[in-house]
Formats: structure tokens, sequence, C-alpha cells
């Protein structure tokens, strides 16, 4: 056992490490205070084509679209020397990371040479217009209606939970354009225009306060059929392309989320009714239990990153670390927060406990997005373990006639 | 990045799991609950031929040299199989001499641990004592006081490390138990299969086995040879379950089809794996000497205790009734849980070190 890298991981490291300290020395410190939105998005825009054109984008795509043919490996070893810093990278998480890999592996040649490599440098930035009010976990239950006329699709209806919606070029849209076969063969995905008319975008304020996603109305949206990604009715086939990548996307603990250190580094200062807090079993036993939930899963991704090192390829095992991180992040932010009395209540900007309260509110969030707890365990439970699955009696009649049990 | 096991622990735990699949699993373990041998020796003569109690014992005193990955997959497999042999108690006895024994102890007792010819356990319980209070049997001048229980395969061994009061925190002996001084009654615990003993020492002739520190770091390397043994009664007792809930209907449906099964059974896979990396960073700690081992151990024992409790008890829960019965599998799960959480210090006692661990870090960082 072994947690160096080898020596040929090793020089990719030293190489990036080098790369990114000449190139993101602005962003080795947290800044100052949170950016406005135009400014994120100008910052993440130069930070993306640097990358890109210092050879950094697409390091595991293929390189007839673009990329750089490297194996996943590279890529991580890249996360993580990226992740060291500051940089500003959450705005093409969601394209680049699922929307632009079902472009290029569904799309015409004519649509990847338009598509791919302005997305890769950055220049244009895409979102996923998934979820509808009534089609969370299960996806295949959309209602958005996309209809032929001509050489184009009308498309109406309403998606949520769009990230970025807002701030993007082009989205990865999947409709329902058959209402009278099953639920899952009547759908069809395109690429849509962000700023054609007929699109509205209106953001949706979270319980947390902040504004991360929007809902999306579609009113006689036209299409080109040239902007179809994959066959007509075969839209769950590419919608399982990019739910696939976004299993790779969405994985352990946010990145700079308090852990169990903030929770030692809290308990240190408080005195309780039975003494300090740091002495107290129940304390001590919490600070535990939050190690072993998040270190466990970093310690599980060494072991899934070794196996990758070896040529293998991720499972659904993987599925463990969402659903291990965002309770643990919960309960272990209600709990510090509960020590601290008053102190846990209010607001003080800038505190551990600020950034405790920070994390309790979003990981009510993080156990629902990309996968609910209970969706997760699932996968565990029928792809790791070989469980039947749930019963579907929805599966087999037509979208049009269907009535809830 | 190589965070796994060698290719050769691999090797061994295959050619392990094949052998105990055929001479062990929970009809050895039954037969034994239901006679009166402190072990199964035709079992034990099998597993010495083997060669697995040399595993660790260097090739100079008759032993095979391997690493603390081979010795935490043999405890994986022997936790799987609930194979009723002293395999893990000789073992903590070699541990005890490769990180304290003088060369003369080595010489003396290593080839024949390796052997079969001796048999060994520790002894460090008394009563409701963790392993790190002070013990109140005593070492004066060569000679040995006090009482120990339970104790682990006592009945069987040969030969006993025991904890000792010392100036500096608990300390460790060396004492032969075929001499003078030395009584061994059976002692019942709440584990049938894996018999334990009362080892009650009048004046015996003991040595003393290191310092006082030795006791923190053997604690520690057992903690984690015995979390790989918790990993495989975990694995085991899963199986079982998942296999049940395949097969078991009610309803119209197989029971692995509800959520409320489905979703416990994905809970155990969940915590065995977080378990599981634990334990594989407390075997990289362990045998390659590292500092982190103090904290890598103690989380490797606190996971692979949580693990184990939620499996043993759900499995019976999911089994329903028949889970219940004296006749059917789950109660070995269940007591053997009870056995490895109540043989090395509590899940309490191994989290309190956990933190201990981690602020000896954080201000050694800082």
């Amino acid at each position: 056992m072994d947690f160096n890298d080898t020596p040929a991981e090793a020089e990719y490291r030293a190489k990036v490490r080098a790369w990114i300290e000449a190139n993101a020395a602005e962003y080795l410190e947290p800044p100052a205070a949170p950016y406005g939105l135009d400014e994120f998005v100008a910052r993440s825009k130069a930070w993306q084509a640097k990358k890109h054109d210092a050879g950094y984008a697409g390091l595991t795509w293929p390189k007839e679209v673009g990329g750089q043919g490297l194996s996943p490996m590279h890529q991580i070893i890249f996360n993580q020397e990226e992740s060291r810093t500051y940089v500003p990278t959450g705005l093409y998480s969601i394209g680049l990371g699922m929307c632009i890999p079902t472009v290029f592996t569904h799309g015409t040649p004519e649509i990847i040479a338009r598509y791919v490599p302005k997305a890769l440098r950055g220049e244009e930035v895409w979102c996923q217009l998934f979820s509808e009010p009534v089609a969370g976990s299960d996806l295949a239950s959309i209602r958005t209606r996309a209809v032929r006329d001509g050489d184009e699709w009308v498309v109406n209806g309403q998606k949520v939970w769009t990230s970025f919606a807002h701030r993007s070029d082009f989205g990865i849209i999947v409709t329902r354009t058959d209402f009278d076969a099953p639920k899952h063969k009547g759908l069809t995905m395109f690429i849509v225009d962000m700023k054609a008319p007929g699109v509205e975008v209106r953001p949706i304020r979270q319980m947390s306060g902040s504004s991360d996603f929007n809902e999306v109305f579609f009113t006689d949206v036209r299409i080109p059929d040239s902007h179809r990604l994959g066959a007509v009715g075969d839209g769950w086939k590419v919608a399982l392309t990019t739910l696939m990548h976004e299993r790779l996307a969405v994985g352990g603990k946010p990145r700079h989320a308090p852990g169990y250190r903030t929770l030692l580094e809290v308990a240190k200062g408080i005195e309780t009714d039975t003494g300090p807090a740091i002495e107290r079993a129940d304390v001590r036993q919490r600070i535990a239990d939050t190690y072993i939930a998040d270190e466990g899963v970093k310690l599980t991704q060494m072991r899934a990153l070794s196996a990758l090192s070896k040529g293998a390829i991720p499972g659904p095992e993987q599925s463990i670390a969402k659903v291990v991180v965002a309770k643990t992040m919960q309960d272990m932010s209600a709990f510090a927060l509960d020590l601290a009395e008053g102190a846990g209540l209010a607001v003080t900007p800038g505190s551990d406990l600020e950034r405790l309260q920070q994390s309790y509110m979003w990981s009510a969030g993080l156990r629902i997005a990309g996968g609910t707890d209970e969706i997760l365990r699932n996968i565990i439970a029928e792809r790791v373990l070989g469980l039947p699955g749930d019963l579907r009696p929805d599966k087999d009649t037509p979208f049009s006639q269907l009535k809830p049990l | 990045m190589d965070f796994d096991l060698s290719d050769d622990a691999k090797t061994l735990r295959e050619a392990a799991r094949k052998f105990l699949a055929a001479e062990a699993g929970p009809a050895i373990a039954r037969r034994a609950m239901e006679g009166d041998a402190p072990h199964d020796a035709a079992l034990w003569a099998k597993v010495v031929e083997q060669g697995w109690p040399a595993a660790r014992v260097p090739e100079a005193f008759g032993g095979l040299g391997l690493g603390a990955d081979e010795a935490c997959v043999l405890a994986e497999e022997v936790g799987r199989s609930l194979a009723p042999v002293p395999l893990l108690s000789t073992m903590a006895v070699i541990e005890a001499l490769l990180l304290a024994g003088t060369e003369a102890q080595k010489a003396q007792w290593l080839p024949k641990l390796a052997s079969g010819e001796a048999i060994g356990c520790l002894a460090w319980s008394e009563g409701a004592k963790s392993p790190a209070q002070m013990p109140d049997a005593r070492l004066d001048d060569g000679r040995l006081t006090g009482a120990k229980s339970p104790v682990a395969d006592g009945r069987s061994a040969t030969v006993a490390v025991v904890t000792v009061a010392s100036p500096d925190g608990p300390a460790m002996a060396l004492v032969p138990l075929e001499a003078p001084g030395v009584t061994v009654a059976p002692a019942e615990t709440l584990d049938l299969v894996r018999r334990a003993a009362t080892l009650t020492f009048a004046g015996a002739a003991a040595e003393p086995l290191g310092m006082a520190g030795d006791w923190v770091t053997l604690s520690e390397r057992l903690a984690v040879l015995h979390a790989w043994e918790a990993l495989g009664t975990a694995a085991a007792a899963m199986e079982m379950t998942l296999a049940y809930a395949k097969e078991r209907q009610a309803f119209g449906l197989r029971i692995g089809r509800y959520q409320a099964v489905k979703h416990k059974l994905a809970d155990m896979y969940i915590k065995g794996e977080l378990a599981r990396a634990h334990a594989m960073h407390g075997c990289w700690a362990w045998g390659s000497d590292a500092p982190e081992l103090a904290q890598a151990a103690a989380a490797a024992r606190v996971a692979s205790l949580d693990a184990l409790r939620f499996t043993a008890e759900e499995s019976v829960q999911l089994h329903g009734g028949i889970g219940f019965t004296w006749e059917h599998d789950c109660q070995l799960y269940y007591r053997r849980a009870r056995q490895i959480a109540g043989a090395l210090g509590s899940r309490a006692h191994w989290a309190d070190r956990l933190v201990r661990a981690l602020e000896l870090r954080n201000r050694a960082a800082a």
C-alpha cells in the first residue's frame, strides 16, 4: 500500500502544480468578499480560457472533439491541484461535466463542430434542462411537450432546478414528443438556444436565501430538427448518458465545507454546564462519528482511485459518497450549533459558526440534489447488491393514460 | 496511489476463504457451540498445517515473515467463517513478542507459536475496566498476581500476554500457563463459539514484556486486526441476509423489493464500505509503522464496530421470527458482534482515543 503517486502521476502533478501556481496566483486565498454574479462569470470565463489555451480543458475527452485524450487519473490529479486554490469553476461543472459529453456522444459532426470547441474554451455557457415540477426523482415523468412542425420543433412547458440558466447560452432539454407511448419511450432530447424567443428564466430563491437555481418557461420555442440529440423517442437513452456523468460529478464533500476539524475547533471555545465542551463525552463521540464518515468517504474514494489507476472503471459503488457526506454535514452542523446555544442561532459573519449555519442550510439541499438519499439507496441496493427493483406499475402504459395507483 | 492490499495478500485471502468455506462456517461453529471443547482441535490442526499462525513470525524463528496485509486478511476470513480456532489470540501474542519481546523471549516462543506447539491468549480484561485503565494485576520480582476475565481462548492457550500495573501505565507480562500458580477456569460469555476463561495468577512465574507504552501500540495493532475480523463477520451476516431478502416473499413480492428492506441492506453496505476504508488505512499504518497508527487504528475499530453491530442487529430484524430462533445462524453473528465489541475496549473508549489522536495531531501541526 502506498499513498504516493506513481512516478508518471507525480510528474504530471508537478507539471500541473507549477502551472497553477504560475497562473492562479490571485486565487491562493479565499476572496475577501463573495463575488457578484457578473464578476463571478467574468472570472470563470477568464480561468476556463486560460486552462483551455494551456491544454488543461477536456482532459479526458477524445482528441477528435478537442479534448486531450487523457485518463480519468489525469483529470483527478488536475482537480485535486485546482481545488487547493479558490479559482471559480462552478459555472462550467454542469455544462462541461454533463451537457457537452452528451452533445459529443449523440450530436452530428456539424453540431459537434459548432458547439463543443466554444463550450470547452468557456465562451459559451451551458445548462441542463431535465427536472420539472412534476418530475424530480422520477425524471421520465416529464411533460414538457415538443411538437414537430416541418423542419422545426415547437416546445412548451416548464423546467426547474436549472443552475445558471440566466447566464447560459445553450441548454440540453429533454421533452416528450409522444404522449401515447409509455413514459420512457416518448422522450426526445434537443439543444435549445437559451436566448430564443419564448424562453423565460426566473430565479428560484432557495431556503438558504441564495438563488443558485432557476425555473425556465418555454412558450412556443422553436428548435431546428438539426439540434435534436439522438433519434426521436430515444431521449431516455440520451438522458442516461448525462446522468451517468452526473453521478461522477456529484461526489464527496463540497470544497471547503466544514468537517470534524471545525467541530473540534468550535468545541474548544465553548464552556457548557458540565465543563468545557471538548471534554464532554457526547461531543467527542460526535467528532469521532464525523471523522469516520468524512474520512471514510475520502479513503473510499482513494480505493476507487487506486482501482482507476489500474484501469478499472468506477461503478455505482461511488454512490455512497453523497449519501454519507450530505447527512453527516447536516447532523454535525446541527450538533455544533446546538452546542453553541444562542450563538449557534445568531448570525456572525465570517465565524466558524456561520460556516456551520451555511452548511446546515445547504446540506438539506445536498441530500436531494443529484439523486436523493432514497434514490441513491435504491441504486446501491439494486445495482451493487442485486436486489429486485421497485415495482413500476406505470412502465408499460401509454403516458396519456397514466393514473396513479 | 496504490491504496489496495498487496497481490500476495489477495491471493492468501482467496485461499483462506476457499479453505474455510470447506472446513468451517456456521455449521462448524454450531458444533463447537454445542460441544464442550475449548476449540475445534481437528480444524486447528489443519489451520496450523496451512501455516497461518506462522504468517507474521520472521523466517529466522521458523515463520513465513509476512506483513500486516496478510495478517489482516486472515483475520477477515476467520471473522467471515466464525472458525472456532485460537488463531487471532495466538496472533495477538505473536504481535506482542514482535513489538516488545527480547531476543530470548522471541527465540523461546515464536517457533512454538508458529508451529502450533504453543497457543497464545491475550489477558487484559478486568471487569468494567477499559484497556487504558490501570489493571489490578501486578508483576513483582517475576511473580504474577491477579485475575483476568473473560479471556478469549484462555482454556486453549499455553502462554498468555497479561497486562499489569506499572508506574508508567499498563504494562505487559509474558506468562506460561502450564506452570504452578496459574488457574484456568471456564468463563461463560455471550459468545458460545469462541470460548473464554478466567485466569487467576497466584505468584505464577512471569517475565516483563517490553515497556509500558508497548501495550498502547499493541492494542492499536490489534484494533486493526480485529477491525478486519469484524469486516468479515459483518460481510457474512450481510450476505446471508441479502440472500434471504432475494428469496423470502411477503404480500406477493420478494421482500427485497420493499424500500424499508432494501434501504437497510444499502445501509449495511455503506457502513461496511466506510469500515473497510478505515480498516485498510489502519492496515497501512500498522504495516508501515506510520505515526498515523493511533488515529487510523481507533477509526478502524470504531467504524468496524458500527458496521458489525448494525449488520448483526438488522440481520435478525430482516429475517423476522425465524431469525430469533435458536436454530437460525443469526444468533452466531449477533453474539460474535458482542464478543468483538467487548474484547478490546468499547466503541466509546476508542472514539475517545480517536479524538485524542486528532487533537495531538492538530497540536503538532499548529
